[in-house]
C-alpha cells in the first residue's frame, strides 16, 4: 500500500504522523519504507536516525551547444517555452537554471549540435532505521525546483509491503509529484482557522486526483468540534484524533518520536495503522471488483 | 542611430516603463531623423519566466544598438550584452525625454544588471 | 522610498502569518502582500474587501484533439514529465493536464498537429482594502504549479500601490520551504525575518533558509516563535544566530492567544491578552529598528 501523508498547511504533523506509522508497522514487522519528499526542507531523518547507505547527487539534463556545429538557426529557442535557450543576433545563448529538462531543444536541432549536461537539483540519501527502509532528497539550496527531485526519491522505492510517502506542506506541484501513485492520503490538519481553512484547500487537491483520502487530526482538544464539522461537510473520514499533548511537542522539539516518548500514543498510531491497512483492502477489493468483465 | 525606450503607451509623450521585460511598448526612435515606430512587447507579459531575455532579442530584432529602460535583470542584460547592445538605465519621464536625456550623453551606460531578475 | 519585509520560516507553521498580521497592526502605514498563494491566511485574520480580481496565466497546457490524433505515439516518446498517456488501448493518447508541464514539445513534433498548446488561467490575485491598509494577494489554481511568477506579481502589484500612495512600508507574508516561490518572495527585500521555533526540525529547517538568504545577500533577523517549549534548543539556536551574523529579532512565548486571536479573526496584539502581545511589540521594535538602518540586521 502506498500511502502520503500531506497537508495544506504547514506545521500541522506530518512528519510526526509519518515517522510514527513507520515505527508502530515495523514493530508490527511489516516490511515498511518511509520516503520524505519534502527535499526541501526534509525532517524524518532527524527522528529516525537512519544509517545512510548511499547516497547520489541528481541532475537535470540541461542543453549545452557546440558552437562548432551551431549554425544559429533559432530553432532551439523557438520550441522552448522558457527561454532557457535563444538566439540573440546569431549567438546562441544558454541559462541554464531557468531550464525544466524538456529535452526539446535538443531533439529538434537539425545540426544535433545541443548536447545535455546536467544542472545539480540535490542528493537522494538511502539507508534504513532498524526496520525501516529510509529515503530521502535534499534540495539544493538555491535551486528553485524541487519536482524532480522529488521524483528521484520516489524512484528509490524498495519491494516492500507499505511505503510512506511525507509531502511537504501546501497543495501545489512539489505535493502533486508527491502523491501521484499513491492508493491513500493522509491529510494532517490542526484544529484552527487557519488549519482548516488550508486543510479545505487540501480537500479540493485530493479530489481533483481522485485519490481517496482521510484526515488526521493532530492537536485535537475535546469540545472542538470544528475539524469534524468540517470532515462531516465534506463527507470525508477522520482515521484519528490525536490529541493536543505538550508533552508529544516536547518529545517532538527533541527529535524524539511520540510513541517511545509518550505512553498512550502508541495506541492512537496502532489503530491508524489499522485503519489505513482496511481501507487499503477494502480498495483493493472495489479494484479487483471493478475490473471483474 | 536606432535606440529602443520601454514604454507604458505608444507615443513619444508615454512616460517610460521602468521595467524591461514586462513593459508593453517598446519604441524605436531613429536619433538623427527623429522617427519612431511602437513596437509590442505583448506577448512577453504571459510569459512563465524569461520575459527580459525574449525581450532582449525583440530589441535586437529592431536593429537598435541602445536599449533606454529603468531597471534590467541579469538575464536580460547578458542577453543585450551579447546583441551589442548598450543598456542605459535610471531613466524616467517620458519616453521624447528619455531620447533627449540619451542624445545629450546625460545617461550612462551601464556595466551590469541593476535588479535580481525574478519570474 | 518603501521598505519591504519579507516573513518566511523554513519550516511550516512556526507562526509566520500571525506574527506578520501583529506587525500590521502596530505598524503605521503599510501595504500588505499575501505571498503564501499556495495556501493563503491573512485574509483569514485581515478580511479584505475585494476591490478588484484579476486572472492569472502561469503558462501554458497542452490538450490532443482526439478527433486528430492517430496513435502515432510521438507525444508520448518526447514527453519527459509522464504527462502523456495512452487512451483507447493505445489507439490514441491524452494528456494528463496536473501532470503537464507547459514545455509543449508534444505540440511541437505533433505530426497531425492534433496538440492545441495554449496558455491557461491558473490562478487569481486580487486587490483589497483592510482595516490596516490595501492589501494584494492571491490564490492559485487547486494542484497546480506554483513557480514564483505569482509570487512575483503580487508583490509587484503590492509594491507598485506603495509607491502610488507614497506609503513607507510593505510587508510581505511568505510561504515554507526553499524553492522558487521562496526566491520569489524574497529577492530584492530590505529585510527579511525568519520565525523559527526551538525543535531539532525548526533548527535544520532555518539552516538551510538561512543558507538561502545568504545565498542572495539578503539581510535577514531570526525569530524564535514558541520559545520555551524548549529552552534549550531556543539558547542554540539564538547563539548561533548571533554567531553567523544574522540579526535576532527575539522570543515569543508560545501562547494559546495566537489560536484564540485566529478564531476571533483579530492578531494576536489586537486581542491583546497574555504574554507574546507584548512580547511581539517587543520583536516588532526590533526589526523595525533593522528596517530603518539603526538596529542590527546582518
Amino acid at each position: 500500500m502506498r500511502i502520503a501523508i500531506a497537508s495544506g498547511k504547514g506545521g500541522t504533523g506530518k512528519t510526526t504522523v509519518a515517522v510514527n506509522l513507520a515505527l508502530v508497522a515495523s514493530k508490527e514487522g511489516r516490511s515498511v519504507q518511509l520516503l520524505d519528499c519534502d527535499v526541501e526542507e526534509p525532517n524524518s531523518h532527524l527522528f529516525l536516525h537512519p544509517e545512510l547507505e548511499t547516497s547520489r547527487r541528481v541532475f537535470l539534463p540541461v542543453p549545452t551547444v557546440d558552437k562548432s556545429l551551431c549554425t544559429a538557426c533559432g530553432e532551439c529557442g523557438k520550441i522552448c517555452a522558457y527561454s532557457a535557450i535563444v538566439v540573440v543576433k546569431d549567438k546562441v545563448l544558454t541559462f541554464p537554471e531557468l531550464c525544466h529538462g524538456c529535452g526539446g531543444c535538443k531533439r529538434v536541432c537539425p545540426e544535433e549540435a545541443i548536447r545535455e549536461t546536467g544542472r545539480e537539483m540535490g542528493v537522494v540519501e538511502c539507508g534504513r532505521a532498524d526496520g525501516i527502509a529510509f529515503a530521502h532528497g535534499k534540495l539544493r539550496v538555491s535551486e528553485v525546483m524541487p519536482v524532480p527531485l522529488i521524483r528521484a526519491v520516489k524512484g528509490s522505492a524498495d519491494d516492500v509491503d507499505l511505503h510512506l510517502f511525507d509531502a511537504p506542506p501546501g497543495t501545489s506541484c512539489p505535493v502533486i509529484e508527491t502523491i501521484r501513485g499513491s492508493s491513500y492520503v493522509l491529510l494532517v490538519t490542526e484544529p484552527t482557522p487557519f488549519g482548516l481553512w488550508d486543510l479545505g484547500l487540501a480537500l479540493d487537491m485530493a479530489k481533483k486526483l481522485g485519490v481517496p483520502h482521510g484526515i488526521v487530526v493532530n492537536r485535537h482538544m475535546d469540545g472542538n468540534e470544528s475539524a469534524r464539522r468540517l470532515a462531516s461537510e465534506r463527507g470525508v473520514e477522520i482515521l484519528a484524533e490525536i490529541p493536543d499533548d505538550r508533552r508529544v511537542a516536547e518529545a517532538y522539539s527533541r527529535g524524539e518520536a511520540a510513541v517511545d516518548a509518550v505512553p498512550g500514543t502508541r495506541d492512537v498510531f496502532t489503530r491508524l495503522l489499522q485503519r489505513l491497512l482496511e481501507l487499503g483492502r477494502a480498495g483493493e477489493q472495489t479494484e479487483k471488483g471493478a475490473a471483474k468483465p | 542611430m536606432k535606440v529602443v525606450v520601454t514604454s507604458q503607451g505608444k507615443d513619444m509623450d508615454a512616460p517610460v516603463d521602468l521595467r524591461f521585460g514586462r513593459a508593453p511598448w517598446f519604441i524605436v526612435v531613429d536619433t538623427e531623423t527623429g522617427e519612431y515606430e511602437a513596437v509590442s512587447n505583448e506577448q512577453n507579459l504571459n510569459a512563465p519566466q524569461g520575459a527580459g531575455i525574449q525581450a532582449a532579442d525583440n530589441v535586437a530584432r529592431t536593429g537598435a544598438r541602445a536599449l533606454v529602460t529603468g531597471n534590467c535583470g541579469p538575464n536580460a542584460f547578458r542577453t543585450l550584452s551579447e546583441a551589442e547592445i548598450k543598456v542605459y538605465m535610471g531613466s524616467s519621464g517620458t519616453v521624447a525625454e528619455a531620447v533627449e536625456a540619451f542624445k545629450r550623453g546625460d545617461l550612462g551606460a551601464a556595466d551590469e544588471a541593476n535588479v535580481e531578475g525574478h519570474w | 522610498m518603501t521598505k519591504e519585509l519579507v516573513i518566511i520560516s523554513g519550516k511550516g507553521g512556526t507562526g509566520k502569518t500571525s506574527i506578520l498580521a501583529s506587525f500590521a497592526s502596530l505598524a503605521d502605514a503599510m501595504v500588505l502582500a499575501d505571498a503564501d498563494v499556495d495556501a493563503a491566511d491573512l485574509h483569514l485574520v485581515l478580511s479584505p474587501e475585494v476591490k478588484r480580481r484579476e486572472s492569472f496565466s502561469g503558462g501554458s497546457k497542452a490538450s490532443i484533439d482526439e478527433s486528430l490524433c492517430t496513435g502515432c505515439g510521438t507525444c508520448f516518446e518526447v514527453c519527459r514529465f509522464q504527462a502523456v498517456l495512452p487512451v483507447r488501448g493505445g489507439q490514441a493518447y491524452a494528456v494528463d493536464e496536473v501532470a503537464c508541464e507547459g514545455c509543449g514539445v508534444c505540440a511541437y513534433f505533433c505530426p497531425e498537429k492534433a496538440v492545441d498548446f495554449s496558455p491557461v488561467v491558473n490562478g487569481e490575485w486580487f486587490v483589497s482594502e483592510t482595516r490596516r491598509g490595501p492589501m494584494v494577494h492571491a490564490r492559485l489554481g487547486i494542484a497546480e504549479e506554483n513557480s514564483g511568477k505569482l509570487v512575483t506579481l503580487v508583490r509587484k502589484e503590492a509594491r507598485k500601490i506603495a509607491e502610488e500612495k507614497g506609503i513607507p512600508l510593505l510587508l510581505v507574508d511568505g510561504s515554507p520551504g526553499i524553492g522558487c516561490p521562496v526566491i520569489a518572495s524574497i529577492s530584492g527585500a530590505d529585510l527579511v525575518l525568519i520565525v523559527t521555533e526551538p525543535t531539532v526540525a525548526g533548527e535544520h529547517d532555518l539552516d538551510r533558509v538561512s543558507d538561502l538568504t545568504r545565498h542572495f545577500g539578503i539581510p535577514s533577523m531570526v525569530c524564535i516563535n514558541k520559545a520555551d517549549l524548549n529552552p534549550e534548543v531556543a539558547d542554540r539556536i539564538e547563539e548561533k544566530t548571533r554567531k553567523t551574523g544574522l540579526g535576532f529579532a527575539g522570543r515569543l512565548s508560545y501562547d494559546p492567544a495566537f489560536t484564540e486571536a485566529q478564531i476571533e479573526k483579530k492578531s494576536v496584539v489586537e486581542k491583546g491578552d497574555g504574554r507574546a502581545a507584548g512580547e511581539l511589540r517587543e520583536v516588532w521594535r526590533e526589526v523595525r529598528e533593522a528596517l530603518d538602518g539603526r538596529g542590527r540586521g546582518a
